[in-house]
């Protein structure tokens, strides 16, 4: 899994049927400091993440487990929101 | 999933019999402000998209799931068409 901010999301009317009723949001990764690392993305989210909030998200397949039996065709998925997080 | 510019279209006569009848397009991933980045792709549209559209792209094996293209050997999918996208200020 993998830190990232809710920067934004997306509205996307015409998808596949499986999409229908789920959340996509923009997602920033960040580093273990908060500095924003990499490319953005866009993920399905399964925790009622929102903009601004801090979350951790899988890639891949297992982005679309939160939904099962529902084959959501997604290859990132919020998996959970940050309260805060301590480097040792 | 990744955000995408439709630029171009692709013809294939030969090809593996499980892509026969399905669209492939060329896409240019671009972030959420509309800048172009990183390379072009080939992807198979699901939600008949357009050349200029701004469409939603999933990669890797979960291209698969998307609707018809179970089995099929392909790695990224166009799964939505995309209306708009908002961005807080600052990112």
């Amino acid at each position: 899994m993998q830190l990232a901010k809710v920067i934004g999301d997306v509205v996307v009317t015409r998808k596949d049927e499986n999409l229908t009723g789920v959340t996509l949001l923009v997602l920033q990764p960040i580093a273990a400091d908060g500095s924003s690392v990499g490319r953005t993305l866009v993920a399905v989210d399964a925790m009622g993440a929102g903009v601004g909030e801090t979350v951790f998200f899988v890639r891949g397949k297992e982005a679309s487990f939160p939904f099962y039996p529902t084959e959501v065709p997604a290859d990132a998925g919020i998996v959970g929101i940050v309260d805060h997080w301590d480097l040792g | 999933m990744i955000l995408a510019r439709i630029v171009g279209t692709v013809v294939a006569t030969r090809k593996d019999p499980r892509l026969v009848s399905n669209k492939l397009l060329i896409a240019r991933p671009m972030d959420p402000h509309g800048k172009a980045e990183g390379s072009y792709l080939v992807a198979v549209d699901t939600v008949d998209a357009g050349v200029g559209e701004t469409v939603l792209i999933v990669s890797g094996s979960s291209a698969r799931m998307a609707s018809g293209l179970k089995d099929c050997p392909v790695d990224a999918a166009i799964v939505g068409i995309v209306d708009t996208v908002d961005v807080v200020a600052g990112d």
